[in-house]
């Protein structure tokens, strides 16, 4: 049981780590200074989670790591995060198309999630619902804005939907780990919050007058470690330091 | 009621009052009567400052994804984030002045606006998030701490938000660097190295001498600013060289020795060729820094017109 929820705990841990880089990479260069204040905010409440569930992660599997150990020092395909929030931040449609389909997955989950029988995964999930229902409603919003404001930006992000959707199977893989750990009442059934994510993209794209592309294309892969190519370099750079300067305290 | 002022007193005693008020400590407030070169020094010194603050965004944002571990990405991140906000109050304080916040960026985006030339130097190492944080954030604060009392009420009241978090910024930078010469050979080179690189371009920050100052005096007597470029730094020398002591790191000056009759350290010359040339725009990072805000504007320019397109919509179909 403890292998299964210490895996769980990555691929909820990698989400936000891989997430919460891509988004600090906006630091600087958001396209109004309110949105690069807000993007920051998004890209600090992922790293705080990425730390509370790596640190529990690594005391789950009890073999003495730490939540930097676990987010600087593992090999690409030990990295369990869904291959859709390594996607390259694009331009600020293709960011937010990659946000809200994460949030509207993550909000059901971390819904779910705060009534785990696992009292600290229960405890982590109810401080990140509170995040999460603000990052949801701020993705949303700018997917509707953008769905229907100009005739470029309606283009920019139905183009970035048609490029993003195949990722999403990829976010409701279950395997063994998810029965076990069903069985004991840790997580929810993933069938449900698939529903949940579809209802809230039907409801959030007919308001944005986005279509959902018509091919079913599907891509997975990041729970089980096969990664896009983006993963690799991205982790060269956020492993860069300790890498270079091996067992050195910051 | 600008208007009723102008016509019930003269020129003379518009100014008369204007500089009452200032020798007794009264704010001027955006709608008071204020001389047109008041006006402009303090555009000109505000739009500066916002500017500063979000090109200052770039050094630091240049280590955000290399940052070493989940802590000091998150406060790295915070910090920056706060110098976004910093560059929001100060260019709300800009527009309580009649300027317009996009035409004031466009300055700076053709280069007819300046900002701090610190921000022009690249930040090589992590060891520079450390020195960044220490002395620049550092060399903010002596310089921003009498803005608080600055005569403008605006201004005076940006900086008094402003001035917390710079010192939450100063330490978390000393933090880093502390950390650092208290480490591996490798860290303490890295720190020493940084120092060497932004010590001399800290002390620039305050400006040129007080000779060589000429628009010092006027902002002194309106209360713009409290003290010359060259008691800010001596203080900030006096100020930090101790701290350098006392980690173990050496300050790159030969000359730099402690007066026991005055109680402050003085120093050797500042390359101020070297200062003019980066005013100019010949630093290491000018072209880039710009090149960077310009392109964030160009990329952003849909996603505006987008968020505008949206509420005129919107606002359409409400009245409907
Ligand atoms: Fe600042
Ligand atoms: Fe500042
Ligand atoms: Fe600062």
């Amino acid at each position: 049981m403890k292998e299964h929820l210490f895996e769980y705990l990555l691929r909820l841990g990698d989400d936000s780590l891989i997430l919460g880089h891509r988004v600090s990479e906006w630091c600087g260069h958001g396209p109004i200074l309110e949105e690069d204040i807000a993007l920051t905010n998004i890209s600090l409440d992922l790293i705080g989670q990425a730390t509370s569930l790596l640190k529990y992660a690594g005391e789950v599997e009890g073999k003495g790591r730490d939540e930097d150990q676990l987010a600087f020092l593992r090999l690409e395909h030990d990295y369990k995060n869904c291959l859709l929030v390594e996607q390259l931040n694009g331009d600020f449609g293709m960011t937010i198309m990659r946000q809200f389909l994460f949030d509207a997955y993550r909000l059901p989950l971390f819904e779910a999630l705060i009534h785990s029988s696992d009292s600290q995964l229960a405890a982590i999930a109810e401080k990140s619902l509170k995040e999460t229902k603000y990052h949801y409603r701020h993705s949303a919003e700018w997917v509707i804005r953008l769905g229907d404001g100009t005739e470029e930006s309606h283009e920019r992000i139905q183009k970035a939907v048609n490029s993003l959707f195949k990722y999403h199977v990829d976010l409701f893989f279950t395997n063994h780990v998810d029965d076990a750990l069903l069985k004991e009442g840790i997580v929810p059934e993933m069938k449900a919050i698939h529903n949940k994510w579809m209802e809230s993209v039907k409801n959030v794209f007919s308001e944005a007058t986005l279509e959902i592309p018509s091919n079913n294309w599907e891509q997975s892969g990041g729970r089980l470690g096969r990664h896009s190519e983006h993963l690799g370099l991205l982790l060269a750079e956020m492993q860069y330091m300790q890498r270079a300067y091996p067992n050195m305290e910051w | 009621m600008q208007l009723a002022m102008e016509q019930k007193y003269s020129q003379e005693e518009l100014e008369k009052r204007f500089q009452d008020k200032i020798d007794n400590d009264i704010k001027i407030e955006p709608n008071d009567w204020m001389p047109d070169a008041y006006r402009k020094t303090l555009v000109r010194q505000i739009s500066q400052h916002a500017h500063s603050e979000i090109v200052g965004m770039l050094p630091e944002g240049n280590w955000i994804t290399r940052a070493p571990n989940l802590r000091r990405k998150a406060v790295l991140l915070a910090k920056v984030q706060d110098e976004a906000g910093h560059g929001l109050y100060l260019y709300s304080a800009v527009e309580t002045l009649g300027a317009d916040r996009e035409e004031t960026i466009d300055d700076l985006h053709s280069g007819k606006a300046k900002y701090s030339s610190i921000f022009n130097y690249p930040t090589l190492t992590w060891a520079d998030m450390g020195a960044v944080g220490w002395l620049v954030d550092g060399a903010a604060i002596m310089n921003q701490v009498p803005l608080c009392r600055c005569s403008y009420g605006p201004y005076a009241r940006a900086m008094v938000r402003v001035c917390k978090e710079e010192s939450f910024h100063q330490r978390q930078g000393y933090e880093i660097i502390a950390k650092l010469a208290q480490g591996t050979p490798e860290q303490k080179e890295m720190a020493q190295d940084a120092l060497n690189r932004f010590w001399w371009p800290s002390l620039m920050m305050f400006g040129p001498n007080d000779d060589d100052s000429p628009n010092s005096a006027l902002s002194i007597k309106w209360k713009i600013k409290r003290f010359s470029n060259d008691e800010l730094r001596q203080q900030f020398i006096d100020v930090t060289v101790p701290q350098a002591e006392l980690i173990g790191l050496t300050v790159p000056d030969k000359d730099l020795k402690f007066n026991e009759e005055t109680g402050h350290y003085e120093h050797g010359p500042i390359n101020w060729d070297e200062f003019w040339e980066v005013v100019k725009g010949n630093g290491p990072c000018n072209e880039d820094r710009i090149n960077t805000r310009r392109s964030a504007k160009e990329n952003g320019e849909w996603v505006r017109a987008a968020a505008n397109a949206f509420a005129e919509k919107r606002k359409m179909r409400v009245a409907v």
